[in-house]
């Protein structure tokens, strides 16, 4: 019970468990965005939980494609700014009226109004800060070790290629099925990413397919 | 491939690509973005880089050791007398931080307002901010003349059981300088992961590999980390929004919350953020002109890119101008006769030099821009650059100094002459400024490549669709050659 439910919110941050003898996933690529996008619908459509898309940049109309709701990380930002508000008028009161009041030209030891100015910057402050932090923990990073950098053409993922990935996780993956599905719905240089463990015997992930290389993946107009 | 998109294709109907202009001019592909950005960083350390550095660093240096010089001998070193307690000190400190608000604003205000012409410049300015916030905190850290208890700046529980003064508008200045300086720090660096990601997915050498490893943080362009990554980032661009316009409001709560006739104005806020932006968008100018050239990015950074910071710079231009007009008819209006004085000697008395030198440059010089033509001219833009920045650092002179020579009692008027200390600390901030300017482009992408190519026509998923509905098919912009 505890273990689904860890291994769903790991799977929201694209961290993926392996199967069977490391089996990691599919990777398929895609020849440009839009390709991409439909391929994603289909892959949800199909009744996919557990895949993911990699591109060089956000792809607009994606997170509807695959299905994703809003991302949650405008909450951790207003739990920041209400520190940071919440921490501003404590300072500026228990430093001005409780441990060290000056009286300078009658003024009140503690008012709002020339608190304003430090009360706004720290809550933009933390705001912006828990609005980072949030990004992170929702996406699990940093993450120095990934199953898919095995790939031997998932560099190209921050460059110009568009993959589509479905993990063995999923609990409608099937080897054959899942790679003929993948290639049904135009996905070429079709891959099997093992999860290994380890970095350091240098292998990359099995070419299963190796019928197209990435440059033959023309652009579609 | 499915035809179930007509939903998603509702949603991007309008999305502005019919009528305006190409960003990116040159046919390039994805990965000729990412090859002529991310070049830079990858290969070997140009001659003339080591040139540049050499003397921006040995200008550093000189900075280095005016700060000695002055921590030795004390203040007496500067040309500050009395009446003129503040002197160039703030006079660079509020000019640096007004060069820094042009990245932030390019970031922040521009993202908001969906102007994609950003995504080619807002790095290097973002850059440039960092730096130039760097170059204003010199001056609070070195001015306060017992350098060792500049710590008391800072809300820091001590033995002393002291606490800041949080009704002083100079403490509000640290929080909103730091506060501003942090945010910028954190909104570049998450903008920096991705591009990080690509240089690591280039690089061969293993130390470097281990080095942008780490710092793109395990970045895979996974979408789902990505649907978070843009919302974080929309929130620090609402986020850093009205900070950028409360930093410069503060900086001039520490004029206009005194009782010094010139400086008690309620002007001070929207007339020094609007300085701000006019003089960040002119340093911005001046550093991509060359930049582009050096770098060769003519396609990324076009001259549209450039006249659209024209047109900004003579949009502010005017602003300040307008509000140094409207200052006169409030000295005069108010009917205090402190105010009147202090407004007809800056113009008629011993510093009349320095306020037309600023009108000429703030007010008068911009409105070239009117002209297309010349709004367009490279060598006319770096010259106008130039000559706004001079003006703009003149007008927190006039501010400054004019204000504080002549104030209540004439007993005490006095003429304000910098020293060569003050002139070298300056000089000096150049050095440190380009310094970082020069290591910022060699090591990091000075493009923001993942966002450069997410404005791209070809990043549209629908360019690739054609329902013979006529309309997504001339969503794509006819991409013109180079000309």
């Amino acid at each position: 019970m505890l273990n689904n439910l860890l291994r769903s919110a790991k799977a929201s941050m694209s961290i993926y468990e392996p199967i069977k003898d490391d089996v990691y996933g599919v990777l398929a690529e895609y020849p440009n965005p839009g390709a991409l996008l439909h391929a994603a619908e289909d892959v949800h459509k199909a009744g996919y939980k557990k895949f993911d898309t990699h591109t060089p940049f956000p792809v607009h109309g994606m997170d509807k494609a695959m299905g994703l709701g809003n991302s949650n990380v405008g909450y951790f930002c207003l739990l920041g700014g209400i520190t940071g508000l919440s921490l501003a008028i404590w300072l500026q009161w228990w430093t001005g009226q409780v441990d060290y009041p000056i009286n300078i030209s009658g003024k009140p030891f503690f008012a709002f109004e020339p608190s304003i100015p430090v009360m706004f910057e720290l809550t933009v402050l933390f705001s912006a800060y828990a609005a980072v932090i949030g990004m992170l923990l929702l996406n699990g990073l940093p993450r120095p070790y990934n199953p898919l950098f095995y790939s031997s053409s998932f560099s190209r993922a921050s460059d110009d290629a568009f993959f589509l990935f479905i993990a063995a996780e999923d609990d409608k993956f099937d080897m054959e099925k899942t790679q003929a599905f993948l290639k049904e719905i135009g996905g070429t240089n079709l891959e099997v990413v093992h999860d290994r463990g380890t970095s350091s015997d240098g292998s990359e992930g099995e070419d299963i397919d190796g019928s197209q290389s990435p440059q033959e993946a023309e652009v579609l107009m | 491939m499915s035809n179930s998109t007509t939903d998603i294709d509702a949603m991007y109907s309008g999305d502005g690509f019919h009528s305006d202009p190409p960003l990116i001019t040159g046919d390039l592909s994805f990965h000729d973005i990412t090859e002529m950005v991310s070049k830079h960083a990858e290969k070997k350390t140009p001659f003339a880089w080591y040139v540049a550095f050499g003397i921006s660093s040995s200008i550093a240096g000189l900075l280095l050791i005016m700060i000695a010089y002055l921590f030795w001998n004390g203040i007496g070193v500067w040309g500050v007398n009395n009446p003129v307690g503040w002197g160039w000190a703030i006079v660079n400190f509020v000019f640096w931080v007004g060069i820094g608000h042009a990245g932030t604003l390019i970031s922040a205000i521009l993202f908001l307002f969906r102007q994609k012409w950003r995504t080619s410049i807002n790095r290097a300015a973002e850059a440039m901010t960092l730096f130039a916030v760097m170059c204003a905190l010199v001056f609070p850290g070195i001015h306060v003349g017992r350098v060792w208890a500049a710590y008391w700046m800072l809300p820091i529980p001590n033995q002393m059981e002291m606490w800041p003064q949080f009704k002083s508008p100079l403490l509000w200045d640290v929080f909103a300088v730091s506060s501003y300086f942090l945010v910028s720090l954190v909104f570049w660096y998450v903008g920096l992961v991705p591009d990080l990601a690509t240089l690591r997915d280039r690089t061969k050498k293993v130390w470097r590999q281990k080095i942008l490893g780490f710092l793109s943080l395990g970045w895979t362009g996974s979408n789902r980390h990505w649907r978070n990554y843009e919302k974080s980032y929309l929130l620090l661009a609402a986020l850093a929004t009205p900070l950028v316009l409360s930093v410069h409001s503060v900086v001039s709560f520490d004029f206009a919350v005194s009782v010094i006739p010139g400086w008690h104005t309620t002007i001070f806020p929207p007339y020094f953020v609007a300085g701000a932006i006019f003089s960040g968008f002119a340093m911005v100018v001046t550093l991509m002109v060359v930049a582009r050239k050096i770098y060769s990015l003519e396609n990324v950074i076009t001259i549209n890119h450039l006249e659209k910071m024209n047109i900004i710079i003579l949009l502010t231009g005017t602003m300040v101008g307008f509000a140094y007009i409207t200052e006169f008819f409030m000295a005069w209006y108010s009917g205090v006769r402190y105010e009147q004085y202090a407004f007809i000697n800056r113009a008629t008395g011993p510093y009349a030099w320095a306020y037309w030198t600023m009108m000429f440059c703030n007010l008068i010089f911009p409105q070239f821009f009117w002209i297309k033509k010349i709004r367009r001219s490279i060598p006319f833009m770096f010259f106008a650059s130039i000559v706004v920045n001079i003006g703009m650092w003149f007008e927190r002179f006039v501010i400054t100094v004019t204000s504080l020579h002549r104030d209540y009692m004439p007993s005490s008027w006095d003429y304000y002459t910098p020293t060569a200390v003050d002139v070298l600390t300056f000089v000096g901030t150049f050095g440190l400024f380009f310094t970082l300017f020069l290591l910022f482009l060699r090591w990091v992408p000075m493009v923001a490549i993942s966002e450069v190519k997410g404005v791209m026509p070809e990043a549209d998923p629908h360019f690739y669709d054609n329902h013979g509905d006529g309309h997504a098919s001339t969503a794509a912009p006819t991409v013109t050659p180079n000309s």
